[in-house]
């Protein structure tokens, strides 16, 4: 069997018609207890169940997926990854996670296609430029890589925009993060799965938790469509479903969930080499390799677990792009769909121990937990195995909302994060 | 030569009408009323464009909407467009996809011989070292199918169209067509729609008669019927997605050059009768050039007068390819028909040969199909074979609108499960076969006599077809998508045993066709290997569109100014005579400055003059809410961080409101007109928003007895004139009311009457000098402005732009809330502690002013930031910086810096860390990796004492 | 498109209402609310799956009032003044 990926490998069950490969993850029956048990297998869960394995030799680790593994949001997202952040907590944090991520193919054995093809945030005004410069020396101050653009740089990275001075939102220039970029969401995934997997971590799915099992004031195992299973630390990243989880815990969340739609246009050759956003029309674009045109847009505005696209915020979204980019108008759209996202006051995720003891939170992520996967992994796996925070997710805990310690990166970027 | 064209038939080409286009440079003959994939047909043309990732060559697949492999570029019109359902026209110049230099010689299609080597998923295997980025750019340049062209502009803006209606029928075949001719009957309001040109469906080229009359007729009967009821029927309609409420999006395509529209419907009722589409057949080899669908055949012999080829197979698990058998036989083919059934076969049509029980095993052919091997190793052949695997029932919509699907053992297909409200499925779609089973389906909802089939009838007799684990050879499951069945057995193999694993992993039904022919199959053959049943395997979950639906339907009129239409000043035509240049402020469009190339110069200019004279300013923005009632001032108590009810009928006085969260929201004068009587004045962009706080609170707080709001913004125009000479300038004017500082101090407000019109004239002062600000009726602020320009030459008066303002108010230490201020900010650090610290009662955030964070000693506070009069000014945006150990980190920044005519130095505004006691301080500031050092002073900068507002 | 029925206006579209908070969530008065409480007011949300009741205001005619709908299949059950009276189905 098969089980290391290489180009080698590959050529060598290429000669054996490709039928050596060992399973990308083992699919084992429940135990009734484990030493940590994630919830949810999205990004998150699983790369939180590889850390606590890789980083903490913590391997009697279950992670239960209600679905399959990668389908909520993880599966769902525009794939951008990116650090260009205001507050030195969200550098620390996203940073942390940006170079994971620059690390991740091979530390996984698993290609996670980063591209880092750098993102362009627009400025449509001269007061924009003022504040791209604030959050630029910001990023600069804190040591990410970030650059004011002026519109010639911008028209160098993406010709095909609309400069026209007849346009909606003319361009003034931008903010450049040449290391940002994306990756290929479901390889990210299905890497930490197979990784976990490997190093003896139970990957459970078509498992819903049902309930907590609390004793003594503590959380003490869950209950489960597939039977009831204990363990002393329990973490829960289940993005726009943390509300639920949390209700049956007996606490409430500062989240609201809402749909965020996304869409993809038929493939074409490349054209776009970059990811634009335009806080203008609020729209952000980039080719996948595939050659489709991945299109994002702003929250729907009505609360919803709905995983479903509707047409009011497409239409919206639609008249953005082509504003942004005219030569779309040639295109066809193919799929859309929703993810449900956790939405925070301060657009920030909540990382820490909850409310009932026992149970920890990686959740809040909102529009960005796709970009920040390594990092909430390993800053769950650090609170899963010590019972304590680290300096990166300290700031991020739930507390934050008593104190009003609040990390709002609204004024240092687009909607995009 | 094995394809080609009758002499006679063809009903839906108009042969009197020829016409020529070009196919990979290629001169293509065609009649008015071909598909483009038609006149392919016709001219024989096998290799239609290849495959997205093998680059194996691809001939047309199917006769509508399913066609995976038929794809082209339309010069002009955009790539991926689809040859079976794009009409020839004259001189159109089509280029096939993914292929270079053409279709038929791909310099690609050496990577088919790799293929073993890279299949599916391989991307995920390797190119990890040393990086990814070594191999994207040459993996994406292979991948994309189609070319956009980056000069392209749009014609026009698409038209979109809402509508309601009772009874929405999606679908115009025989099903369709009886459901709204019921529904009108019923005296519904019908809205029928179809994606094919004409209406029809399966009957325009299948067999059988209706009442007694031929097919045809009895479609044009019924359809005058309907629309001659005043009923609407949209042909090359797709009804493509099926949204929240039942709302129902359509793309109507136009044959005239118009982009496409979209259509908004809002119906009481859907009726879903939209057919079933023909699987292809598992067998090695079965994406060959010169394969096809056995009912697209049938279409192109009986619509388009075109026959596929001469020795002909075809294969079949099911009774519909008979008809085709027979039609072919009829028009001159041999046919050798190949039924994996032993028993209950329908009756051989004349001429055709029968070979019972048997299957194709494999096709062989190089660029074209040349031959089969069958099951039993008898090798035919051939220069085409027709393939029927079964019908799959098109129930994308129905899915799209929640509806679970319920797997049929007998019949092999899913069909509909339990029903989703509003929404019936009928005819082929819900799984009828024959026409007295559509029409009885169709008849079941309905009183009404449906009609009666009289010609022949379709039989449903079939068995299973699916893929089977460890087949020889390469089976193509997704012919666009290049997946094969060892591809689907690989994902089983390694753990991808969910279908929405499977589809992801092999990007099986993730194509521009949405798997519109492979999507059973591969899950059947998932469920094969997995051991598990097809039921239970499930299908992934369909999401909108049907078919893809161009970006311009969406977008609609949406473009230019339209996106977001920016908010004009009434005396905009006024300013612009005047010079103005024009820019956008929170949604308005407002005189930056006038006249002058030179803008800076201006600029400086304007606020050098206003400072020496008089200056006028077009203040119309200014938000002007008005807030009535018995309980206003407690209102305004309660709004506010001041205390506001202590305020005088007649006078103004400056405030903040805060966010429940403590923010500082927005600020402003509030003047006071009466007992019960307020304006609140605030920013021009946070008008509506801070309309709203006011309504919530209002309804929430105070009850609608209490307190009346009324946002009187866009009805009065102010005009600002401020300065030292602006009393002498106004008294020139009759305005009705004393200037004199007794009865108008600063901070008053008084009412006075020019021309007839109330005039407001309020002594408060953004520029630090003596000011004015008159409020009029807008449509009646052109005669005031015009005065005010004529009083002002004796006074040597200068208009203000908005950026000259912007550095009076700086000079002044006059924060603009948003620039100066961020979402941190909080009163005290303006250095507003007062109603913090003493106010008794409740007002809009008074509680988060005392958490932790309120009262933390760091806080960023405003001050002022100065360099040597020598420098330039700062950057707005550069940061304080502060060595903390081994790192480097912020201590606030700059939020607006000008160079001051007036002081002639450069003045700065900025938010610095315990900044209000720090005042003399020297601090490092960085910008863009340039280091410098500014001073920390007071906010304000010129005229401290205030003098200049009585000067 | 949704359609929402405003209890002064009757069925509308969604863009014409925007969301305004969970019902039911009143504000705690005071410089000296325990800091746990003033947090719960300002940011702690049921964020319920399913049946939920909303304060929406209709932008158009500017009244606030208390929809019930479901989160997930986004079926509007009811909508009803503030303050309860008048029910509208």
């Amino acid at each position: 069997m098969t089980r290391r990926y290489s180009a080698f490998s590959l050529f060598k069950e290429g000669l054996a018609g490709q039928t050596g490969w060992e399973p990308a993850w083992r699919s084992p029956s429940p135990r009734k207890s484990y030493d940590a048990i994630i919830i949810g297998g999205g990004g998150h869960g699983l790369a939180t169940a590889y850390y606590l394995a890789k980083t903490h030799g913590v391997t009697n680790v279950a992670v239960l997926e209600k679905g399959w593994i990668g389908g909520g949001n993880t599966g769902r997202n525009t794939t951008v990854v990116r650090s260009n952040y205001y507050y030195p907590e969200s550098v620390a944090l996203y940073g942390l996670a940006h170079r994971l991520y620059e690390g991740l193919g091979q530390d996984l054995n698993y290609n996670v296609m980063l591209s880092q093809r750098g993102m362009i945030s627009l400025c449509h005004s001269a007061i924009e430029m003022e504040i791209a410069a604030r959050t630029v020396n910001a990023m600069q101050i804190s040591g990410i890589d970030a650059e004011l653009y002026s519109v010639d740089d911008v028209r160098r990275v993406a010709p095909i925009y609309n400069f026209s001075a007849q346009a909606r939102y003319p361009v003034f220039g931008g903010v450049w993060q040449g290391r940002a970029g994306t990756a290929r969401h479901d390889a990210v995934a299905w890497g930490y799965a197979r990784a976990a997997s490997g190093l003896g971590v139970d990957i459970i799915q078509n498992c819903e938790v049902t309930d907590f099992i609390i004793a003594d004031g503590r959380c003490r195992g869950v209950v489960t469509t597939r039977g009831e299973m204990r363990a002393e630390r329990i973490g829960m990243a289940v993005a726009g479903h943390s509300s639920v989880l949390a209700a049956k815990a007996g606490f409430h969340l500062p989240i609201n969930s809402y749909a965020l739609q996304a869409c993809v246009s038929e493939p074409v050759k490349p054209i776009l080499d970059t990811v634009v956003l335009s806080p203008g029309t609020g729209v952000y674009v980039s080719q996948s390799d595939k050659g489709e045109m991945v299109i994002g847009g702003a929250l729907d505005r009505i609360p919803s677990y709905g995983q479903r696209g509707n047409l009011p915020t497409l239409e919206g979204v639609i008249s953005g792009l082509l504003e942004m980019f005219p030569a779309f108008g040639q295109l066809k759209l193919m799929r859309q769909w929703a993810g449900i996202v956790d939405v925070v006051p301060d657009s920030s995720p909540i990382i820490g121990e909850s409310p009932l003891p026992g149970l920890f939170l990686n959740c809040g992520w909102g529009t960005g937990g796709f970009k920040a996967i390594p990092a909430g992994g390993t800053l769950l796996a650090h609170l899963l195995a010590t019972g304590k925070h680290n300096d990166i997710s300290r700031p991020f805990d739930l507390d934050r909302f008593v104190t009003g310690r609040l990390i709002d990166e609204a004024a240092g970027s687009g909607i995009a994060h | 030569m094995s394809a080609e064209r009758l002499n006679t038939g063809g009903s839906a080409i108009d042969r009197a009408r020829p016409l020529t286009f070009s196919f990979d440079g290629r001169k293509v003959e065609a009649f008015v009323g071909d598909t483009i994939a038609a006149a392919l047909l016709a001219n024989d043309v096998a290799v239609v464009g290849r495959s997205f990732k093998y680059h194996r060559p691809r001939g047309v697949w199917g006769s509508g909407v399913e066609e995976p492999n038929a794809l082209v570029d339309i010069a002009g019109r955009g790539p991926n467009m689809r040859a079976t359902t794009e009409l020839a026209r004259q001189g159109l110049v089509a280029l096939s996809v993914n292929a270079s230099p053409d279709a038929a010689h791909d310099r690609s299609a050496f990577l088919d011989r790799f293929a073993r080597f890279i299949p599916a998923a391989f991307y995920y295997k390797t190119f990890m070292w040393p990086d990814w980025h070594r191999f994207e750019p040459r993996i994406r340049a292979m991948a994309g199918l189609g070319k956009v062209d980056p000069a392209w502009t749009a014609p026009e803006a698409a038209d979109q169209i809402n509508h309601h209606c009772d009874v929405l029928v999606v679908g115009a075949g025989p099903a369709g067509l009886t459901a709204a001719r019921i529904a009108a009957h019923d005296g519904k309001s019908v809205l029928l729609v179809d994606e094919r040109m004409v209406p029809g469906g399966s009957l325009r080229h299948r067999d059988g008669g209706i009442d007694g009359k031929p097919s045809a007729q009895w479609i044009t009967e019924s359809l005058s019927a309907l629309t001659g009821a005043g009923h609407l029927f949209l042909p090359a309609t797709t009804a493509f997605g099926i949204y929240d409420h039942n709302l129902v999006a359509l793309n109507q395509r136009h044959q005239d050059g118009r982009p496409d529209t979209l259509w908004r419907v809002r119906p009481r009722r859907i009726i879903l009768a939209t057919g079933a589409l023909e699987r292809p057949l598992p067998f090695a080899d079965n994406d060959l050039p010169g394969i096809m669908s056995a009912d697209a055949a049938l279409v192109y012999l009986r619509c388009y007068a075109v026959r596929v080829g001469r020795r002909i197979v075809i294969a079949t698990n099911n009774d519909s390819a008979y008809e085709v058998a027979e039609a072919l036989t009829d028009a001159g083919a041999t046919v050798t028909l190949i039924d994996m059934r032993q028993h209950d076969l329908p009756s051989a049509p004349k001429g055709v040969t029968i070979l019972p029980g048997r299957m194709i095993a494999s096709a062989q052919g190089k660029s074209r199909v040349e031959s089969v091997t069958l099951d039993d190793g008898t090798k035919l052949t051939v220069d085409s074979v027709l393939v029927s695997g079964g019908w799959t029932p098109t129930l994308h919509l129905f899915g799209q609108a929640r509806g679970k699907l319920a797997w049929s053992e007998k019949r092999a297909v899913f069909l509909p499960g339990d029903p989703v409200e509003g929404i019936a499925v009928a005819g082929a779609a819900n799984g009828a076969v024959s026409l007295s089973e559509v029409f009885a389906d169709v008849a079941r909802a309905t009183s009404s006599p449906p009609p009666i089939s009289t010609g022949r009838e379709a039989s449903g007799g079939v068995v299973p077809a699916w893929p089977i684990a460890g087949a020889k050879g390469r089976i193509w499951i997704d012919y666009q998508s290049d997946v094969t069945a060892k591809d689907v057995e690989l994902a089983a193999r390694e753990n991808f045993v969910s279908v929405e694993h499977l589809k992801r992993y092999t990007t099986l039904g993730m194509a521009t066709d949405q798997g519109k022919t492979s999507n059973l199959l591969g899950l059947a053959l998932l469920a094969g290997v997995s051991g598990r049943s097809i039921a239970e395997t499930g299908t992934t979950t369909y999401r909108p569109p049907f078919t893809p639906v161009p970006l311009t339907s969406f977008a609609g009129p949406r473009s230019g100014e339209l996106m977001a239409p920016v908010r004009r000043l009434p005396l905009e035509n006024l300013h612009r005579a005047q010079g103005a240049v024009f820019q956008e402020y929170g949604g308005w469009l407002r005189p930056a400055f006038y006249g002058g190339a030179d803008a800076e110069r201006a600029i400086q200019d304007e606020a050098r003059r206003a400072r020496q004279s008089v200056a006028l300013f077009d203040g119309s923005t200014l938000g002007k809410i008005e807030v009535i009632g018995p309980q206003a001032a407690a209102f305004v108590d309660f709004i506010y961080y001041n205390t506001m009810s202590t305020l005088k009928p007649g006078r103004c006085r400056y405030g903040f409101m805060l966010s429940e969260n403590g923010v500082v929201f927005d600020d402003g004068i509030l003047v006071r007109l009466d007992e019960h009587r307020f304006i609140v004045s605030c920013s021009t962009s946070h008008v509506a928003a801070v309309h709203a706080r006011l309504e919530e609170w209002r309804q929430d707080r105070f009850g609608r007895d209490a307190v009346y709001i009324h946002n009187a913004t866009s009805e009065m125009a102010t005009l600002t004139v401020s300065g030292p000479a602006s009393k002498q300038l106004l008294a020139t004017l009759d305005l009705g009311l004393s200037l004199d500082d007794a009865d108008l101090p600063h901070m008053a407000i008084g009412e006075g009457r020019f021309a007839g019109d109330l005039l407001r004239v309020a002594r408060v002062s953004f520029t630090g000098d003596r000011s004015y600000e008159l409020s009029i009726r807008a449509d009646r602020a052109e005669t005031l402005w015009r005065s005010l320009r004529q009083a002002g030459k004796a006074f040597d008066a200068v208009t203000l732009g908005l950026e000259a303002l912007m550095i009076l108010r700086a000079e002044k230490g006059y924060i603009v809330i948003g620039k100066d201020t961020d979402g941190t900010t909080m009163p005290q650090d303006l250095g507003v502690d007062g109603p913090r610290a003493k106010r008794q009662t409740d007002y809009v955030g008074r509680r988060s002013l005392f958490t932790e964070v309120a009262q933390a000693p760091n806080r960023l506070q405003l001050v002022g930031l100065a360099v040597r009069e020598d420098e330039p000014p700062l950057a707005p945006g550069a940061h304080g910086i502060l060595q903390d150990g081994p790192k480097l980190r912020s201590q606030g920044f700059v939020t607006s810096s000008y160079l001051s005519p007036v002081l002639e130095r450069p003045i700065a505004l900025g938010l610095i860390e315990r900044g209000a006691a720090r005042q003399g301080e020297t601090i490092d500031m960085q910008h863009l990796g340039q280091k410098r050092r500014a001073t920390i002073t007071a906010p304000c900068a010129f005229d401290p004492s205030g003098a200049r507002f009585n000067a | 498109m949704q359609i929402f029925t405003c209890p002064f206006c009757g069925p509308r579209d969604e863009s014409e209402f925007h969301f305004g908070g969970e019902a039911g969530n009143t504000r705690p008065d005071g410089a000296d609310v325990p800091a746990e409480r003033w947090a719960r007011y300002l940011y702690m949300r049921a964020n319920p799956k399913g049946a939920t009741s909303e304060v929406w205001v209709h932008m158009t005619c500017g009244e606030f009032f208390i929809m019930e709908r479901d989160s997930v299949g986004h079926k509007v059950a009811a909508s009803h003044p503030l303050g309860g009276a008048e029910k509208s189905e």
